[in-house]
């Protein structure tokens, strides 16, 4: 807050005029979220720190891909979607006056729940289709196309076949080829919610590589039902819990191993116990 | 099934002889069985509908009749199966019966249609149809024929059909993009406008266009005159298939191309057009090939004319629905002759436009093998995500 502050007096030079590269961290200070006027989350701070994988966890309907959706603000594309609270990207506010929320989502990339390739495009065209909606021609499109799916583990299945449709792939494949997509314009932050839910137990390994290889370069933000995969992917764990009719909040963020070994809270213990939810 | 392939192979060694495959069986295959009951379900219903209908009671006419025999039919089909198998396998039989004739119906219509216009059309035609005008028409001589052609009337639906797609086709789908991806306030308002003009008489486009434009002096008679006709009928019809084939559209394309940092216009002209891409071609092919065959609305704005006028303009222009309309009512044969010649001409550019709607609504991909997807199926059967097509090919064309 403080920083996104000192951005509106210094001149202004939103991170869209002078993108930053490599990972960025995201600082969540006080985040409320709103469906038609419910309040679903409330007062979340969460950091999330560069070049790190943050698990977020918690049983269904706490609010965790809600939260999710606020870090790059597609939670407003949600029709009565309302939202409180200051998300920072390396220190500037993305809700802050003057940054356009397509700037915002092409630095904080995301990865859905259920693949979601382009069908009407080609592999290759999938992959740069989030340069050529910014306008960005790579000088060699096809050193790109190979980087980002040699990043997202893709490459070796599909360097033969780069002119077929994305639809053509099966369900792992495809969700590769989302990641190689949203890498493609690489992001600083690369948002990821439940990306295995809908896959096979090997194309889920193969994604929990892709993520610890790609961590380097770009914060992870991972939301997961899957206890053993937040205990292999991340660093740090945020527990999310929604009691009876009450909105989401954190119970408690930690290291990963803290959270599943050490829990200060009960709920958290019963939780990664797999005593509920 | 061949017991063999049960048994187990011999211990310790290689089979001798190699395992015969079971010939394969499809369970629900319609056997001959099933084939003579049909038939003859169908010939007892005839036998005891003839008696019935003609001999015992008072009632006559063909169509009477045929609807009496069907339904008699399924009856009977539905009693002998029910006999043979069970109710429930009989109640399935009828139904498909029943669905299958809606079908056969449908095409035998339309190949009738088609094909009795061929008929009366093919054995008369010649290219200079094409190239002459009604402007020498004379009635008598052996010759009457050979001295006349549809022309005029051809270039007149082209350049009126052309003119009216050419100012609809992006109003409707731009509207329809408002009405599916903008939306917002109004979008009740525009749905019910457009729902209530796609249900306008066609004679009423043509009425509007007259009594504002024509008696006004705004305009004469005239192609555009036609053509503004013509777009008040194609709009809403290319505009509601449209916005079908938009909405099934699946909303994670929105949200990944919005996640990917680009605009909503953006999402809507680079994901969701090209994925619909198929769908909307068809959406407006069928709307063009609709107002191709438009008569009403031209009959007091292009008005008709026996001469070339290349003009869309200015001047009354002829039209290949005119043509027929005002010729095959005419007593000379060589003006029925002529109406059926511009049917048929009119039946082969609504075919090509078709056409041209499959072909180009193909998606082009480099390498792409056939068969996987974008074989127009809306929902394919390995649920990937295909281009969308519209639901059913024709489903613009009903009113």
């Amino acid at each position: 807050m403080t920083m996104s502050a000192s951005t509106l007096i210094s001149p202004p030079t939103p991170p869209s005029a002078q993108p930053g590269t490599g990972a960025a961290s995201l600082d969540a200070r006080g985040v409320h979220a709103w469906f038609s006027g419910r309040l679903v989350l409330e007062g979340v701070d969460l950091t999330m720190e560069r070049s790190s994988v943050t698990a977020l966890i918690g049983p269904s309907g706490c609010g965790k891909s809600t939260f999710l959706r606020i870090l790059n603000r597609m939670h407003e594309v949600v029709p009565g979607a309302q939202l409180a609270g200051t998300v920072a990207l390396d220190g500037v506010d993305i809700y802050g006056p003057g940054q356009r929320a397509a700037d915002t989502r092409r630095h904080i990339g995301m990865v859905f729940q259920k693949p979601n390739p382009f069908p009407a495009m080609s592999i290759a065209d999938n992959v740069l289709s989030g340069l050529r909606f910014s306008r960005i021609s790579p000088a060699d499109r096809d050193a790109v196309v190979e980087e980002m799916l040699v990043k997202a583990g893709l490459w070796k299945e599909v360097k033969d076949r780069l002119g077929e449709l994305g639809g053509a792939l099966s369900g792992g494949q495809q969700q590769r080829l989302c990641i190689a997509r949203a890498l493609a314009v690489r992001p600083r932050v690369l948002l990821m919610d439940e990306p295995c839910s809908a896959l096979d137990p090997t194309s889920t390994r193969r994604i929990e590589e892709t993520i610890r290889d790609i961590a380097d370069e770009v914060t992870v933000v991972i939301v997961t039902h899957n206890m053993q995969q937040a205990q292999r992917v991340s660093r740090h764990c945020a527990f999310f819990l929604a009691e009876e009719n009450q909105p989401g909040r954190v119970v408690e963020s930690a290291s990963t191993t803290d959270i599943f070994t050490n829990p200060v809270d009960p709920r958290t213990e019963d939780y990664v116990h797999g005593r509920f939810g | 099934m061949s017991t063999t392939t049960l048994s187990p192979p011999p211990l310790g060694a290689a089979p001798v002889t190699p395992i015969r495959p079971p010939s394969p069986v499809r369970p629900r295959d319609f056997g001959m069985k099933d084939a003579a009951l049909l038939a003859l379900s169908a010939l007892s219903a005839l036998a005891l509908v003839w008696v019935v209908f003609y001999q015992l009671t008072l009632l006559s006419g063909a169509f009477g009749f045929l609807v009496c025999w069907y339904a008699v039919f399924l009856a009977m089909y539905w009693l002998a199966s029910a006999q043979m198998v069970d109710r429930m396998a009989a109640s399935d039989r009828v139904v498909t019966v029943a669905v299958v004739t809606g079908a056969a119906v449908v095409i035998g219509l339309l190949l009738f249609v088609v094909l009795w216009v061929s008929f009366k059309a093919v054995p008369h035609f010649s290219w200079h149809l094409l190239t002459k005008d009604q402007k020498f028409f004379q009635i008598l001589g052996p010759h009457a024929l050979s001295s006349v052609g549809v022309a005029h009337a051809v270039v007149g639906t082209l350049e009126q059909v052309g003119m009216a797609a050419l100012i609809g086709v992006p109003v409707a789908v731009a509207t329809a993009v408002f009405l599916n991806e903008v939306g917002g306030r109004g979008t009740r308002l525009v749905r019910t406008v457009v729902t209530a003009m796609s249900g306008t008489p066609s004679v009423i486009a043509g009425v509007f266009i007259y009594s504002i434009l024509i008696i006004n002096h705004v305009l004469g008679y005239s192609g555009f005159a036609a053509a503004l006709a013509l777009f008040v009928l194609l709009l809403p019809l290319v505009t509601r298939t449209t916005e079908e084939v938009l909405r099934v559209v699946p909303s994670g394309l929105r949200e990944a191309s919005l996640a990917l940092g680009a605009s909503e216009w953006r999402t809507v002209w680079s994901v969701v057009l090209p994925t619909a891409r198929s769908g909307v071609i068809t959406a407006v092919l069928l709307g063009v090939a609709r107002a191709a065959g438009e008569t009403a609305p031209l009959l007091f704005t292009a008005f008709g004319s026996q001469v070339m006028n290349y003009n869309v303009f200015s001047h009354p222009q002829g039209a290949l629905p005119l043509v027929v309309w005002s010729n095959v009512r005419q007593a000379e044969p060589v003006l029925v002759t002529l109406a059926f010649e511009a049917a048929f001409v009119l039946l082969v550019i609504v075919l090509v436009l078709f056409v041209a709607a499959r072909v180009l609504g193909r998606t082009r991909t480099r390498g792409r093998r056939r068969g996987r997807t974008g074989n127009g199926r809306l929902f394919h059967r390995n649920a990937q995500p295909v281009p969308i097509d519209l639901p059913i090919d024709i489903g613009g064309n009903y009113r």
